[in-house]
């Protein structure tokens, strides 16, 4: 076991027996991300994936205290709850939004560009499975280009993935960070990390989703893994403006030695009708984006 | 009038109100004509004078999640909007009903486009009805003031969001006198908010989670609430919120001189040939055409309906009972029917065997003007064609509609 395990707090606030899919990323990634928030902190969440992982009335699997909201409401839920904690002298309190990638990248941009433009004092957590997987799979912003969803069935998602890490950037917000559940204990370090910043600080986490990426369940962190050996996925945080590459990430840019997206492509149902070209863009995509933050991180 | 009387709009008569309640969390977006209530409030928070955090959010549809949430943790909680922006909150205002939060609203009437009209009518409110909202319709500045402050007792005793509606410009722009509340009073009268849930860390709890249609069973076995359990005590609580508001408006003359009616109010009913009813300042228009009426020897009254959900029953079955006939008058129109006002009076007459002829007239839609003399003389053409055999009629007053 790596020493670094030892750190993390042993307390468990995912209890098991949780509603989640068999092999679900966002659960080992939560796991680790409430171990690191502990106690003091109040979560608020749409409609999503972590609606069911949380359970049904009047039994929950979450031991933190939860206000469930509308989909595109998440980052103003937050807002409310920093207001209303400020207006009773509670302010201790860390407020976490969570939300898929749905309800960030389309429906919740409005709310979350205007909770951060405010710099309201939250950390907001997109997990990130490419897709509107609570509802069975249909395309988001988020979803790759070479895709197949319910509503890409047969030419598969012809537009790429938005920058929302880019877009969140541009709200001048002290911290963003980037992670994976492949990668436990950089999660962790980013969410101890997030905890102590004051203002917006946004966390996006690539969950990889066994149905909806269709892989079989046991591969959830080899995908994960994949994602970030290829450099699909790419561990970062940004403190300050200040770019900074963490994990498997940083050893990947020291040593310049990542994989093929090949090799992440073909181990996923999603992709069996992506094409060549498409292929093609995506390595494409990624070699564009690594020169990029190449770049910054020399800066 | 006595006391600390003041010169003021409708919509500082609301923000006052809300003051007066020392509301803890304001959240705000513009429009017209809602938007003097909430800039009147910036300034008091800025300058010092109310202690709040206000949160200039981007959008209606964040500002009923900021009340939401902010409520949820204990914090009293205030907002004003009007037309599209009550629209656009529609989720939301389900959301606050659902989760029985004591939020309160000002809802400045203003007609829905397309297309666009930033003028007065009260389709908006009017459209969200069905949301699990307490709504209260002002007829006056004062009112405003008041039933903010009431609004306030009534919502956090049943658990239950209010609206407090008045008419855009027609009330939110005009000048009126207005006594402001003792601050000490007002305390007296409205006690502190106490959440009957609270969002804390040391007491986990999942708010708002699914629920499935039937009873469950929570962790120590207790058979807990499905969906439509949930649902009939909200209704219930619309239901029981009568009485509350009753006795809260009873409670508040006592206190402050001030009786505004309650449900609804009369104006010379007693010996009425004719009752005109109607909502918020038509209403109060309808006051001076049943004088004008009676100086032309017709008996005319006018009944106020002062809160429109939950709807009452039985003070309309009571002011209508010995009432010849009935002309109501109203701000909106429930497409491909009547006005929502007409459709709810009747079902509360249905079966009572009060069976007065009951005219409706669609008026003033999107700010066209209303004349006291129009009403008088429509109630005339009523009464001519009540006379006739005609029973049911729907007129769309100074309206082309050939």
């Amino acid at each position: 076991m790596p020493e670094k395990l030892f750190k993390v707090n042993s307390e468990e606030y995912v209890l098991p027996g949780n509603r989640a899919c068999q092999g679900c990323g966002l659960s080992l990634a939560y796991r680790y991300i409430l171990k690191a928030l502990r106690e003091n902190t109040i979560l608020t969440l749409p409609a999503s994936c972590l609606t069911v992982l949380h359970g049904l009335y009047p039994i929950t699997s979450v031991n933190m205290p939860c206000l469930n909201c509308t989909f595109a409401s998440t980052a103003a839920s937050a807002s409310g709850l920093v207001a209303g904690l400020a207006a009773m002298n509670r302010s201790d309190t860390t407020v976490v939004a969570i939300a898929g990638d749905g309800g960030t990248f389309d429906i919740g941009i409005q709310a979350l560009s205007g909770a951060a433009e405010r710099g309201t004092d939250f950390i907001y957590v997109c997990y990130d499975n490419e897709g509107y997987m609570n509802t069975g799979t249909q395309r988001s912003s988020a979803t790759p280009a070479g895709a197949l969803t319910t509503t890409t069935p047969v030419l598969t998602k012809q537009q790429g993935k938005k920058d929302m890490m880019k877009i969140m950037e541009g709200h001048d917000i002290p911290y963003l960070a980037t992670c994976s559940p492949a990668f436990p204990i950089d999660l962790y370090d980013k969410f101890v990390k997030a905890k102590r910043i004051k203002g917006t600080r946004y966390v996006q986490i690539a969950t990889p989703c066994p149905p909806g990426w269709v892989f079989p369940p046991k591969d959830t962190v080899k995908i994960g893994r994949l994602a970030v050996e290829t450099g699909i996925v790419v561990l970062y945080e940004i403190e300050n403006g200040k770019f900074r590459f963490t994990g498997r990430s940083k050893t990947l840019a020291e040593k310049g030695t990542r994989a093929p997206v090949i090799n992440f492509v073909e181990r996923q149902g999603r992709f069996k009708k992506m094409s060549m070209e498409q292929l093609g863009q995506l390595q494409k995509w990624v070699n564009n984006k690594w020169t990029e933050y190449l770049k910054r991180a020399e800066a | 009038m006595s006391g600390n009387v003041q010169i003021m709009t409708g919509n500082s008569a609301a923000a006052y109100g809300a003051k007066l309640c020392k509301v803890q969390v304001i959240s705000a977006y513009p429009i017209t004509p809602s938007t003097s209530v909430t800039e009147t409030i910036a300034n008091w928070v800025e300058r010092g004078e109310l202690k709040a955090e206000y949160v200039r959010v981007e959008s209606e549809h964040s500002v009923m999640t900021v009340c939401v949430a902010a409520s949820t943790v204990g914090a009293r909680v205030f907002t004003s909007t009007s037309s599209h922006g009550l629209l656009y909150m529609h989720e939301q205002l389900h959301w606050a009903a659902g989760s029985r939060l004591p939020i309160v609203l000002c809802c400045v009437n203003r007609g829905v486009g397309a297309p666009w009209s930033i003028f007065n009518d009260q389709q908006d409110s009017i459209a969200q009805r069905d949301t699990g909202w307490i709504q209260i319709y002002c007829r006056d500045n004062q009112e405003i003031i008041d039933s903010v402050i009431q609004a306030y007792r009534i919502a956090e005793e049943v658990y239950c969001p209010v609206m407090v509606c008045y008419d855009g410009f027609v009330l939110s722009h005009t000048m009126m006198p207005v006594e402001i509340p003792d601050q000490e009073k007002v305390c007296d009268f409205l006690p502190p908010y106490k959440p009957h849930t609270i969002l804390d860390p040391e007491d986990p709890r999942n708010i708002n989670p699914v629920i499935f249609p039937w009873q469950r069973r929570d962790a120590e076995g207790v058979l807990r609430d499905g969906y439509m359990d949930m649902r009939f005590k909200l209704q219930h609580a619309l239901e029981q919120s009568h009485d509350v508001i009753v006795r809260t408006c009873r409670d508040y003359a006592g206190l402050f001189g001030r009786d505004h009616g309650g449900m609804l109010w009369g104006y010379r009913t007693d010996d009425a040939e004719v009752l005109i009813a109607g909502m918020g300042s038509i209403a109060t228009e309808a006051t001076m055409a049943a004088d004008l009426l009676r100086e032309a020897g017709i008996r005319a009254g006018v009944v106020g309906i002062r809160v429109y959900r939950p709807f009452p029953r039985e003070e309309v079955r009571d002011a209508f009972r010995n009432a010849p006939a009935v002309v109501v008058f109203e701000k909106n129109i429930s497409y491909g029917y009547e006005g929502a006002l007409c459709a709810d009076i009747k079902a509360a007459l249905y079966g009572t065997g009060i069976a007065a002829p009951i005219h409706n007239f669609i008026a003033g839609l999107g700010g066209r003007d209303v004349k006291a003399s129009e009403l008088a003389e429509a109630v005339r053409a009523s009464l001519a064609a009540i006379a006739g055999g005609k029973r049911e009629l729907q007129t769309w007053l100074n309206c082309v509609t050939e």
